[in-house]
């Protein structure tokens, strides 16, 4: 009852192409963006915005740029991490060598540098398929990563390659309070996640799908392998490279190569499967849950080991972190192979009927 | 041209270390179209159970033989907890739900026995040969020999199990078509359990070797990044392909190591090390855009 679009009758093309054809869709997005934009810097704490709000958000970002590549194009990759790092020291570098340079031009440069980068992994996608690709995409991963930490021109001489982000202006304003960083992030994610949400609606999403489901008979029905794939990979990248950007001058303010590890690109690959493969709303849905995950077995195990008089050290606890952690991912791809939007579809369809039985 | 030759047998054996360790992805891959990411965390599994029965006061050999027991009851909990009810999902689920063991290893294996680095003796010490040295002034370390000795035996031995017996005539009809062998009447379920207790055996070789090499340490788990390369070298789906992937990586690996840094340095200054961390990727990724299936996987042909 609550979900049911009878009654919507759309009278124009535009109407029935729009991206949330069904009213309530428009509503909830509407009010789900009012909320983050109004509601939740009127009540969050400063904690909330800088621990767990900004990377929420920042990890969305790069779990939909892989599940554009993963979700859409079908081409598993396990280097998103390195995507970001070049994003994040492209970013750096953007601002430190060009004079004047706005800030989000900087982003977008760093954004495009990557999708450049990613071009170039990307190459090998033409002949090498599955689990191959996978396991060459981790060249990607070690080879950027080896680069940003033994060129020192790129991270300016700095020892070990760490960075330092310099200030965030924007049109002579300068942001450093969480909540004024947490509404760039926003923005950027917002315009992002409908731009891709768009993309894959369009030609060149039905074109990544058609590759996805089978690249030979994709191309017997005419469409370019070539262009199409190094797309994905230039848009995931992309998403990747600005995500990076924003992680290091939102977020941290200060990393290092070291920091995109093969760790960090899993735990991307592990939102897209928990949130949902090929779901835009499955990308935040994953991100939140693979970020509050740990934060909850923290709060949550040492309670559980008072409860039973357990005398738990810190190295237990993480252990028992790094066990249920794992458990819960295999776990939830037994129950729910299709993820938490499979989850979100099945409560839609519900709710058509809800709270009446017929 | 000695320390090239020193060198390049130094990296033809550490090769076979990684081939010991790719052999175990291998063995799964081709029994049930499983990518087993947790293969890395099954080596660091087995070597802590068998350092952790020896300071419960076992003797090597029992040791073994109970991190032998293990690794066969875990690798078919794993089968019948995880994969059984994974049958039919996409592969990246499955590969997704090996990562998720892989943590799973991770942290449940230093609880019980113990997370702290520990030596493992088994008796093979780690130094040079003096005959070669003498003779050749060349730097051969007994232990890698060692290892590769051990590596070429479980090659062998694997073979011959997979050619001449009939758990292995089994396997191989499992690994060339689920649908057909169920038909023909081979248990499948047996036999991914077999293939598991198996992969379980190879990585306990691995682990054992790896583990007096480096000591037995969390950094275990990192030698599954040092098989894959070997892996899509020599292809998914072959015995020999893991050995000649592991003899290439390793050998070039250790020369890239040695000859390449200078060469950065003269060109760029400043310090070019580390490069063993991606060359080996790199390479094979080279190698692939030739061969795409690696050098002795099977061919893969798309109809539509």
């Amino acid at each position: 009852m609550l979900y049911r679009e009878a009654g919507q009758f759309k009278t124009t093309y535009a109407a029935d192409q729009q991206v949330f054809p069904i009213r309530q869709d428009r509503i909830g997005i509407i009010a789900l963006l009012v909320v983050a934009f109004v509601g939740v810097p009127l009540f969050a704490s400063e904690y909330w915005f800088s621990a767990i709000l900004i990377p929420f958000l920042i990890f969305a970002l790069a779990a939909l740029g892989l599940n554009v590549l993963t979700g859409y194009a079908g081409q598993l990759s396990l280097g998103s991490a390195a995507f970001m790092a070049v994003g994040a020291y492209a970013a750096y570098n953007f601002q430190l060598r060009v004079e004047g340079i706005p800030i989000l031009v900087s982003f977008i440069c760093a954004g495009l540098t990557a999708a450049g980068v990613g071009i170039l992994f990307g190459l090998p996608s033409l002949r090498i398929k599955g689990f191959y690709l996978a396991v060459a995409t981790l060249a990607a991963q070690f080879f950027i990563v080896w680069c940003l930490t033994k060129f020192p021109w790129l991270s300016n001489n700095s020892s070990s390659g760490v960075i330092s982000t310099q200030r965030l202006i924007i049109f002579g304003y300068e942001l450093t309070t969480p909540v004024e960083k947490y509404l760039l992030v926003l923005s950027i994610v917002v315009v992002l996640a409908m731009a891709a949400k768009n993309l894959v609606r369009s030609a060149t999403g039905r074109a990544w799908m058609a590759v996805r489901d089978m690249d030979v008979a994709a191309s017997v029905i005419g469409i370019k392998l070539m262009p199409t794939k190094l797309l994905a990979f230039a848009v995931s990248s992309f998403y990747c490279g600005v995500a990076g950007a924003l992680y290091a001058f939102c977020y941290l303010g200060s990393v290092e190569p070291d920091g995109f590890s093969l760790d960090m690109s899993f735990k991307i690959l592990f939102m897209i499967i928990i949130g949902g493969v090929g779901s835009i709303m499955g990308s935040f849905l994953g991100a939140a849950f693979i970020l509050l995950l740990p934060i909850f077995l923290d709060v949550a195990l040492p309670f559980v080991a008072d409860l039973f008089g357990l005398p738990f050290s810190s190295a237990t606890v993480s252990h028992i972190q790094i066990t249920v952690f794992g458990a819960l991912i295999m776990f939830f791809l037994i129950v729910e192979p299709h993820g938490l939007a499979r989850l979100w579809q099945i409560a839609k369809e519900k709710l058509r009927l809800w709270p009446f039985p017929h | 041209m000695n320390f090239f030759l020193e060198v390049l047998i130094g990296g033809l054996l550490s090769g076979l270390m990684y081939a010991l360790v790719a052999l175990g992805f291998v063995m799964i891959y081709k029994a049930s179209g499983v990518f087993n990411f947790a293969q890395g965390a099954m080596v660091y599994l087995a070597a802590l159970s068998v350092v952790g029965c020896m300071e419960k006061g076992a003797p090597l050999w029992l040791a073994i033989i109970l991190a032998f027991v293990i690794m066969t009851l875990f690798g078919i909990a794993t089968e019948k907890f995880v994969l059984r009810k994974l049958v039919n999902q996409p592969p990246i689920a499955l590969f997704m739900a090996t990562i998720g063991l892989a943590f799973f290893i991770e942290g449940l294996a230093p609880m019980v026995f113990g997370s702290e680095p520990r030596a493992l003796e088994l008796g093979i010490v780690d130094e040079p040969i003096p005959w070669i040295l003498d003779n050749w002034n060349m730097v051969i370390s007994k232990f890698d020999l060692v290892a590769a000795g051990v590596a070429a035996v479980l090659v062998a031995t694997l073979a011959l199990f997979f050619q001449y017996t009939r758990v292995g005539r089994a396997l191989r009809a499992v690994a060339d078509d689920h649908q057909a062998a169920l038909s023909i009447g081979i248990p499948l379920q047996h036999i991914w359990a077999i293939v598991w207790g198996v992969a379980g055996f190879v990585a306990l070789v691995a682990g054992m070797m790896w583990g007096a090499r480096n000591g037995v340490q969390f950094a275990l788990t990192f030698t599954a990044l040092k098989a894959l390369p070997v892996l899509i070298l020599g292809g998914f789906t072959s015995v020999p392909g893991a050995i000649v992937g592991g003899l290439i990586i390793g050998a070039s690996e250790k020369l890239a190591e040695i000859y390449i840094p200078p060469v950065m340095q003269d060109m760029f200054g400043g310090n070019f090390g580390g490069i063993e961390g991606w060359f080996p990727y790199v390479l094979a990724l080279l190698f692939l855009l030739v061969r795409p299936e690696g050098l002795f996987g099977e061919k893969h042909i798309d109809r539509v």
